[in-house]
């Protein structure tokens, strides 16, 4: 049974993510937007079934509630009508497919030759209590670090929206 | 067939892969950052995967780390595009070559 949902997931996150890269009906932001969305609530189901249960929310509230309200909101912002009407550039197009086979091709050969899963057996439960623990003891430092620089962040964004740049 | 942690890995190798695809193949700045996204999502399955087959959290919570910056970037680089855009009238990679704004 949980062969069968990692192939669905799996199959369901690679297919969106390439809809989102070349989508062969539409070239409209919004619709690569949506595939987007899709596939990271699918990537949301690869990691219940590697049992970490707390990031799959985590990615559910992060990227497809924030991450994706910011990507709308900015595409509605922009008018990106003119994307459609472009031509894409056949040479680079075609450049760049080779280069990225190449590149996967590269890469699942070292992944299924190495034999890195070997005797692995998954083991790691990745709830909520146990990562608190992990977080607020020997990750407190960055932890802290990071609220800072969300911090800084919000204060640049702030900085770059106003009407005048300084 | 049983999943192996390869299988994970090869899932992950192609988004990444995918991801570049994206970024090489566009010129809109929006569509290449949702597949500098895809190619984040791609490194946070590689982790997760291994944390769960080493038997440690430690990439858990570096995935909970790479999301939380990942989510600040992305308001950053929005509002970047947002005031290109406001400057320049354009939010197309080819418009965009001269380092003069």
């Amino acid at each position: 049974m949980d062969d069968f949902f990692f192939y669905f997931f799996a199959g369901l996150t690679l297919l969106c993510g390439f809809l989102v890269v070349a989508n062969p009906f539409s070239r409209n932001p919004v619709t690569s937007a949506m595939f987007l969305l899709l596939s990271i609530v699918s990537l949301a189901g690869l990691f219940v079934l590697l049992h970490a249960f707390f990031l799959a929310a985590v990615q559910i509230l992060v990227y497809a509630g924030a991450v994706m309200v910011l990507f709308l909101f900015v595409i509605m912002l922009l008018d990106l009508k003119e994307e459609a009407r472009r031509r894409l550039q056949t040479f680079a197009a075609a450049a760049g497919v080779l280069v990225v086979t190449a590149l996967a091709a590269i890469a699942i050969l070292a992944i299924t030759q190495s034999g890195l899963g070997h005797g692995l057996t998954p083991q790691a439960e990745g709830s909520t209590p146990r990562l608190g623990h992990l977080l607020f003891e020997n990750y407190l430092l960055p932890f802290e670090i990071l609220s800072v620089l969300l911090l800084v962040a919000m204060v640049g964004v702030i900085l770059f929206s106003k009407k005048e740049l300084p | 067939m049983q999943v192996t942690l390869e299988h994970y890995l090869v899932v992950s190798a192609v988004l990444f892969c995918l991801g570049a695809l994206g970024v090489i193949v566009r010129r809109s700045l929006l569509v290449i950052y949702m597949s500098l996204e895809l190619m984040l999502n791609a490194a946070n399955l590689a982790l997760v995967a291994f944390s769960r087959y080493q038997n440690t959290l430690n990439g858990q919570v570096m995935v909970f780390f790479i999301i939380t910056v990942a989510a600040a970037e992305v308001a950053v680089g929005l509002a970047l595009i947002v005031a290109l855009y406001r400057k320049r009238q354009t939010a197309h990679a080819e418009d965009l070559t001269t380092m003069k704004l």
